[in-house]
């Protein structure tokens, strides 16, 4: 304890808005090279040095941003933070996966990183090729693997498998098998992204033992999840990141409290508003204007604690009065499977008059699982299911413990995640059951 | 890391600890040999990988390796040797072209495969790290064995036909490596532009196909003007089948004199294609995307 496992000084990544587009034909490289010389002269007979290319500031993003903090040895720190909070970029940084734009980070002893479960499985091999090839991809000796492969095994519960492709095994035994590899990689520094999430309840438990064996084994561990349960019972630090920097820094419950609470909310995009015709979803009959997702206390945002009520609202014009209209409203999971279905056809006067109206759907608290949603958007009318066809509009993520009851700190299956009334009573041995 | 005992993991030991810093790397760079070495076993898994999945799910699997420069053999032997009567010099012409698509197939096989290898390995270069440039390296050494089982066929064509092989068989090594250099270099060229220039894939079968005409594989180089040889040992690859002819059978003595202009081209390739990788591979991640 004390002494310093990583330290990382103002540690920026910038992306270039451009290179989204994920590769450029050879061409626009050549004609970005031939005018290169002619845009430059055009800037400095303007006076301005700085405009060369596609140098302005407003094609770059930058993921990460003046992180600094300093990590200790032995010690196990959760990293929170929304989807496209700079999260990964900073892990990716640190597993030296991508290279910092600027700043430093200062790395004491051998890094292991996982970033994902089962990289370089490759489907032809059988179980038996893919632990040794897995391993060596992690960073393993090859000693190493064979000394622990017959754990491995046991661990993953694919004795009988062993000599078959991966391809034929079931996405549960392909998870059971990637996570047992990664699950004994011994580094000094662990850098683990989300890999939890994946594999049935049973196995996730494991898993998240697991973990909880390597943080109490004194390794130094970094932790990225938006299981909060995971990150509080499993973590002694949190750090939050948002917007690329670091917002806050300290003991887990104060940190995931602040996360719940506020300041990130306002950097998503939990609502969605169309300003001109032209825009908006929608024909004559109903024209869509605005969509927000409001938490209990009416602040827009996309980040919910699943213990709250989350409200939809849906923002409207009618133009002619219709018949039996109704607004659809349906959560998708991230698999895209629709977990329920609503409409407000019951609260509704048969016929509409035009103008300007608010559907607001309320999702009860204790109801969604821990996860990504999307709202899907539709409306219809007695005539014609079609008045305003089905589209996915906005997402949000929901964060929690997600698993009323149970003492770990895990995902529990399924689309929804209710809580439920149990009772329960002792038989008497005289009652006739 | 080279496997000593077990050691307990709480100790922290003040020898063996590694301080690694992470910074923005600027300007250019060799690759980092040492690391290299280091992540041997990985090159080693990565070559089996490649070799193991190449021949999956075909019927008649590693023959393949054979069956390709055969039919090659047999095509050029009947359109070129016999219709086009195209030279040999005095060595059977089945012979004479298998010597020269022996480092031809490797090489060409090589372009295409190793040139994709990265994109093609983009799940793994976007989540765990290790130096890029093994992909295309090992996507290079499994081709490698593909060349070495159809060594063995040259040999059995070599005993077919009583040819006895001189001391020249001495030198046969130094081409391999020739061989090797010339491919490896362009093959890291390729890769890495082929990460942010998909261009690649489709000016990689016309590069082949042009090579393959300004390489001696159908025709001796003695058929090239002597004024015009000189431009034409640019091409590393001339330097590599002649050579192989000549270290096999002692004949094509044409482009010998040129012989150094071939190895400084091939090393140039070798030497330029590794610091642009290194230039190009900080980005990879970035325009691959994850």
């Amino acid at each position: 304890m004390g002494q310093i496992a990583i330290r990382v000084e103002n540690l920026g990544k910038r992306y270039q808005i451009g290179a989204l587009k994920n590769y450029k034909a050879l061409r626009d490289t050549l004609t970005d090279a031939l005018y290169a010389p002619f845009r430059m002269v055009a800037s400095v007979l303007r006076g301005r040095e700085n405009e060369i290319g596609s140098e302005s500031k407003d094609n770059f993003i930058w993921a990460l941003k003046e992180a600094s903090f300093k990590i200790d040895q032995g010690q196990a720190v959760g990293i929170v933070g929304r989807n496209g909070a700079g999260k990964s970029t900073l892990l990716k940084i640190l597993s030296r996966i991508t290279e910092p734009t600027e700043g430093q980070a200062e790395i004491h002893g051998r890094v292991g990183s996982l970033l994902e479960v089962g990289t370089g499985f490759h489907p032809e091999l059988t179980g038996r090729e893919n632990i040794f090839l897995n391993g060596a991809i992690l960073g393993m000796t090859k000693n190493e693997i064979k000394t622990k492969f017959d754990d491995i095994v046991n661990f993953a519960e694919v004795e009988k498998f062993l000599d078959t492709p991966v391809k034929h095994y079931s996405s549960g035994m392909h998870v059971r098998l990637a996570f047992a590899v990664a699950a004994h990689l011994e580094p000094e520094i662990l850098l683990v992204d989300e890999v939890l999430a994946v594999g049935d309840a049973a196995f996730q438990k494991k898993c998240l033992g697991k973990m909880g064996d390597v943080t109490k084994e004194g390794r130094t561990v970094l932790f990225v999840s938006h299981n909060m349960g995971a990150v509080r019972s499993l973590c002694d630090r949190a750090i939050l990141i948002g917007q690329g920097r670091v917002l806050l820094d300290g003991d887990p419950s104060e940190v995931i409290s602040t996360y719940l609470s506020s300041g990130v909310s306002k950097e998503s995009r939990g609502e969605i508003v169309w300003m001109n015709d032209e825009e908006a979803p929608g024909g004559q009959e109903l024209q869509l204007r605005a969509i927000r997702l409001k938490g209990e206390d009416g602040t827009i945002s996309s980040v919910f604690d699943v213990e709250k009520t989350i409200h939809v609202e849906i923002v409207y014009d009618v133009g002619a009065s219709v018949l039996g209209l109704r607004i659809r409203l349906a959560l998708l999971t991230s698999t895209g499977e629709v977990a329920f279905q609503s409409s407000d056809l019951n609260v509704r006067e048969q016929e509409i008059e035009s103008g300007q109206y608010r559907s607001v759907c309320t999702i009860p608290r204790n109801l969604l699982n821990v996860g990504e949603y999307t709202v899907r958007i539709g409306a219809g009318s007695t005539r014609t299911r079609g008045v305003l066809p089905d589209r996915e509009y906005l997402s949000f993520q929901t964060i929690g413990v997600g698993s009323y009851g149970s003492r770990y700190p895990e995902k529990w299956p399924g689309v929804v995640c209710p809580r439920l009334d149990w009772v329960i009573e002792k038989i008497q041995s005289n009652e006739i059951t | 890391m080279t496997g000593d005992s077990v050691t307990d993991d709480l100790t922290v030991p003040s020898e063996g600890e590694r301080i690694f810093w992470i910074r923005p790397t600027t300007g250019w760079h060799f690759l980092d040999l040492r690391e290299l070495w280091a992540y041997r076993e990985l090159i080693y898994f990565l070559t089996w990988r490649d070799i193991k999945v190449r021949y999956k799910q075909t019927l008649i699997g590693v023959a393949w390796s054979l069956l390709q420069p055969l039919a090659m053999m047999v095509v050029f032997t009947l359109f070129f040797g016999r219709l086009a009567k195209i030279p040999s010099e005095g060595i059977p012409y089945p012979l004479f072209a298998f010597a020269a698509l022996l480092p031809w197939q490797f090489f060409s096989r090589t372009l295409t495969e190793s040139s994709r290898s990265l994109v093609l390995d983009q799940r793994l270069i976007t989540k765990v790290y290790f130096p890029r440039i093994i992909v295309p390296l090992a996507s290079t050494l499994a081709a490698l064995v593909d060349f070495l089982i159809a060594s063995l066929l040259l040999i059995a064509l070599i005993l077919f036909y009583g040819i006895a092989l001189g001391p020249h068989l001495m030198v046969l090594p130094f081409f391999i490596l020739l061989m090797l250099a010339t491919a490896m270099g362009l093959t890291f060229w390729l890769s890495a532009l082929n990460v942010e220039y998909r261009d690649v894939m489709y000016i990689v079968p016309f590069l082949n196909q042009f090579l393959l005409f300004i390489t001696p594989v159908v025709y001796p180089s003695s058929m090239i003007p002597s004024r015009w040889r000189l431009l034409y040992a640019l091409n590393p690859m001339a330097g590599v089948v002649e050579g192989f002819r000549w270290s096999l059978f002692g004949v094509g003595d044409a482009l010998r004199p040129l012989l150094l202009i071939s190895t400084l081209m091939a090393s140039v390739l070798l030497v330029t294609g590794a610091i642009w990788f290194r230039r190009m591979e900080r980005t990879f991640v970035d325009v691959i995307g994850s």
